[in-house]
C-alpha cells in the first residue's frame, strides 16, 4: 500500500498542475475573444493544456530524482510541475519574460531546466531518442540515473518513438517510456488511428515489458511506475508504461472540439482523477480542512508564480541573438541590428 | 619535429577520430555499420577493436534514433560523434537535426550546449543514385545553431574534425566522398586544431577571387592553372566552414579583384553561392566591376550516373565561366 505521506504529495502535485493550467486558461484568453485572435492577450500563441492527464505525471515523477532526465511533449506543465521544475521560471517563460526558463525566447511547449534535467520537444514523439540518449550516458558513465519520455497516445506510429523502443531494448538502457493515452489525436479518435486498443502491447514486438494501466488513477500509475523506473534504476532495462488519462480540453487552447460529442466530453470529465484521489485519500481518514489546506497551498503557489511571471520584463530585442552558440561566431550576422528602425524595443 | 603520415582524407578523418577518443572518454562515436564492420566508407575501421563497442557503438538503421540519442548524450556532457552513412540519409532525422540539436541552447538560456558533431559523407561524382551524391550543405547553413564543416584536404580534414569535436557547439561535419580516396596529403600524427570558420586561400591571383570548398576545390584549381597560362590569374579561395562563413575573407579577396565566381555541387538556387553574392553586393558593391558568376549544379534531382560529369561543375564549365566573369562586360 502506498504511504499516506506519499498521496498527499501526489495530491499536491495534482491539484497544482490543475490550478495552474485553470488560471493560465484564463490569462491566455484575456483579450483573444470574442473573435479568436491567436496573437492577443498576455499569452500570445499556441497552449496545449494537459487537464485530466496530471495521473500520470505525479504518478511516475515522483519516483525521480533531480539527475534523471524527463522530456516531455508539447503539452508539458503537469510533467513539469510534477518533475520540480521552478514554477516561477517557468511561468516567465509560458508569457515571454526575459527571466524564463528560456529568456522567453522558447514558449510553453519549449520548457528546459537543466537543475532538474527537464526538456521538452514540441515535435510529438521526438522526446523519445534524446532521452534514449541520455539513459545511454547513464550507463556508459556508470551513474544511476535513469531518464524517461512522455508522449501522447497520438504520437505512438511515429517512427521516432518505435526506434527509441528498438534502441533502448537492444541497448537494455534505463528509460521509460510513458504514453498518456488521452483517447485523441489532435481531432482523431484512438479507434481510428490504430487497431491496437492497448498500446503496451508494442512493447511485445520489441522483448521489452509493456504495461497498461487502465484508469485515471495516481496511485495505480505510482505502483506501476515504481516497477518500470526500479527496472531501469537496477540496470534490468527499459519499460513501456501506457496510461489511460482523460483530455478534459481542447487539443490547444481555442479548439472547438466540433469532431467531439458531447456525450464523450462529459464522459471524460466524469473520470477525474483527482477526485478520485480525494475519495482515497478520505477514506483513508483525511478531512475536508486537510484537503481545503492542500489546495489553498496550491492556490496560493499559483499566484505567485503567474504574479511574478507577470511582473518580470520581456526580453531586450538583442537577447534574440543570444544563446546560439557557445562561442558566437563573427560574421554571422554582417551589421548591428538597427531596433528603433525595426520598431521594437524591450520595456520602456 | 613533427612526425606525418601519408593520408587520404577519409583514413585522416579517421585519425582525427582515433586521436579524440583517445584523448576524452566522453568521445562516443555511434551509427550505422560504424562499429565491427568499420564503417561503409572505413572512417572508424579498427576503433571498434580499440576502444570496444561501448564506445564505438552500432546501431540499428534509423537515423532519428542516431541522432536523437546523440542530442540525449551530449546534453548530458558527452561528446557523440554520430555518423550517417551518406548525407542523404540525414532526412529520417532531420527534425531532430532542427528541432532539437541547433535549438536545445537557445531554448535553455544557454544552459544545456550540445558538444555534438554529425558526420555524413556528401556530394557526387562516385556515380551513386540521388541521395547517395546530392549536396545539401544550405539545409544545414541556413539553420541557426548549427556549424557546417567541409573540409577538402586530408590535413583540413583531421585538424577541423578534432575541432568540431572539441567545439562546444553542434557542428555538421560534411566529408566530400568524391575525394576520400582521390589522393593523399601530409597529415601530423600529433593532434592539432584547424579553426571552423576560416577560409583559406589556396591559390593566390589579380584578376578574379573563386570562392569554392569540398569536392569542388579541384576543378577549380585545375581550372585556375589552366587560365594562368592564358594570362588569368585566379584567388581561389576554399572557404571550408559553410557556416558561419568567413564573409572577411569573402571581402577581401574580391575587394582585391573586383570580380568573383563561386563554384559549388548544389543547384544554384538557394545555394549558398547567392549568400556569397549577397556579401559582395552588400559589404564591396563599389568594387564590383562584373556579374558574380556562379558555377553550380543545376535546379534538378541529382541525375543518375549516365548524367553526373554533366550535372557536376568541372575544369572545364569553371575556366567557361571564370572567363565570362573576366571578360564582362
Amino acid at each position: 500500500m502506498v504511504a499516506l505521506t506519499k498521496l498527499r504529495e501526489l495530491y499536491a502535485d495534482m491539484v497544482t498542475a490543475r490550478r495552474y493550467e485553470e488560471r493560465l486558461q484564463e490569462e491566455y484568453l484575456e483579450g483573444k475573444q470574442p473573435a479568436f485572435d491567436i496573437s492577443a492577450g498576455p499569452i500570445p500563441g499556441e497552449l496545449h493544456l494537459a487537464a485530466g492527464q496530471e495521473a500520470a505525471a505525479v504518478g511516475v515523477c515522483h519516483h525521480l530524482r533531480p539527475s534523471d532526465t524527463v522530456t516531455a511533449p508539447h503539452r508539458p506543465h503537469h510533467v513539469a510541475i510534477a518533475k520540480g521544475v521552478d514554477l516561477k521560471r517557468m511561468t516567465a517563460e509560458i508569457f515571454g519574460r526575459e527571466t524564463g526558463l528560456g529568456k522567453g525566447k522558447g514558449g510553453h511547449m519549449h520548457l528546459f531546466d537543466p537543475d532538474v534535467n527537464f526538456a521538452c520537444s514540441g515535435i510529438i514523439a521526438q522526446g523519445c531518442p534524446p532521452a534514449a540518449g541520455a539513459a545511454l550516458a547513464a550507463k556508459k558513465r556508470n551513474e544511476d540515473a535513469v531518464a524517461v519520455a512522455f508522449l501522447g497516445e497520438g504520437a505512438i506510429d511515429q517512427g521516432g518513438f518505435l526506434e527509441s523502443l528498438n534502441f533502448a531494448s537492444v541497448h537494455d538502457l534505463p528509460v521509460v517510456f510513458v504514453v498518456e493515452d488521452n483517447d485523441w489525436a489532435i481531432s482523431m479518435p484512438k479507434e481510428r488511428v490504430t487497431d491496437v486498443e492497448d498500446g503496451s502491447k508494442r512493447a511485445d514486438g520489441f522483448d521489452m515489458p509493456g504495461v497498461r494501466v487502465d484508469v485515471d488513477d495516481a496511485v495505480a500509475v505510482y505502483e506501476a511506475a515504481g516497477e518500470a523506473v526500479g527496472r531501469a534504476r537496477d540496470r534490468n532495462g527499459p519499460t513501456l508504461l501506457e496510461v489511460q488519462v482523460h483530455r478534459r480540453m481542447g487539443h490547444f487552447m481555442g479548439d472547438p472540439q466540433t469532431y467531439r460529442s458531447d456525450a464523450d466530453e462529459e464522459a471524460a470529465l466524469a473520470r477525474d482523477s483527482i477526485e478520485r484521489l480525494e475519495r482515497e485519500l478520505r477514506d483513508r481518514g483525511v478531512d475536508d480542512a486537510e484537503l481545503n489546506e492542500v489546495r489553498e497551498d496550491a492556490e496560493t503557489r499559483v499566484e505567485e508564480a503567474i504574479s511574478w511571471a507577470k511582473e518580470q520584463p520581456h526580453p531586450e530585442p538583442g537577447a534574440a541573438h543570444e544563446d546560439v552558440f557557445v562561442n558566437p561566431p563573427s560574421g554571422v550576422t554582417d551589421s548591428e541590428p538597427d531596433f528603433e528602425l525595426a520598431g521594437v524595443s524591450g520595456d520602456e | 619535429m613533427t612526425e606525418t603520415q601519408n593520408l587520404t582524407l577519409v583514413q585522416a578523418v579517421r585519425d582525427g577520430l582515433f586521436t579524440e577518443m583517445s584523448a576524452d572518454e566522453d568521445v562516443v562515436v555511434l551509427g550505422e555499420d560504424v562499429g565491427k564492420n568499420g564503417g561503409v566508407f572505413r572512417a572508424t575501421e579498427g576503433l571498434y577493436d580499440e576502444f570496444g563497442g561501448d564506445r564505438v557503438i552500432d546501431t540499428p538503421l534509423a537515423e532519428s534514433g542516431i541522432i536523437g540519442a546523440a542530442v540525449g548524450m551530449a546534453a548530458m556532457g558527452m561528446r557523440p560523434v554520430p555518423e550517417c552513412q551518406f548525407s542523404g540519409f540525414m532526412y529520417p532525422g532531420f527534425d531532430q537535426i532542427v528541432s532539437h540539436m541547433s535549438r536545445f541552447r537557445t531554448r535553455s538560456r544557454s544552459r544545456f550546449t550540445l558538444p555534438m558533431t554529425l558526420r555524413a559523407p556528401y556530394g557526387g561524382g562516385i556515380r551513386a543514385p540521388e541521395h547517395h551524391s546530392e549536396s545539401k550543405e544550405a539545409f544545414y547553413a541556413h539553420e541557426a545553431g548549427l556549424k557546417v564543416a567541409i573540409p577538402s584536404t586530408p590535413y583540413d580534414a583531421k585538424g577541423m574534425l578534432i575541432s568540431a569535436i572539441r567545439d562546444p557547439d553542434p557542428v555538421v561535419f560534411l566529408e566530400p566522398k568524391l575525394i576520400y580516396r582521390a589522393f593523399r596529403g601530409e597529415v601530423p600524427e600529433e593532434d592539432y586544431e584547424v579553426p571552423l570558420g576560416e577560409a583559406i586561400t589556396r591559390r593566390e591571383g589579380d584578376d578574379i577571387a573563386v570562392f569554392t570548398w569540398g569536392a569542388m576545390t579541384r576543378p577549380t584549381m585545375e581550372a585556375a592553372e589552366s587560365l594562368a597560362e592564358e594570362g588569368i590569374e585566379c584567388e581561389v579561395v576554399d572557404l571550408r566552414t559553410v557556416s558561419p562563413l568567413d564573409r572577411e575573407a569573402i571581402v577581401e579577396a574580391f575587394e582585391k579583384t573586383g570580380r568573383a565566381a563561386v563554384v559549388h555541387e548544389a543547384p544554384k538556387s538557394g545555394g549558398l553561392g547567392a549568400e556569397i553574392t549577397a556579401t559582395i553586393q552588400e559589404e564591396a558593391l563599389l568594387y564590383q566591376e562584373a556579374p558574380v558568376k556562379r558555377i553550380t549544379g543545376f535546379d534538378v534531382p541529382f541525375p543518375l550516373y549516365a548524367l553526373e560529369d554533366y550535372y557536376l561543375p568541372s575544369a572545364a564549365r569553371v575556366e567557361a565561366g571564370v572567363k565570362e566573369a573576366v571578360n564582362f562586360p
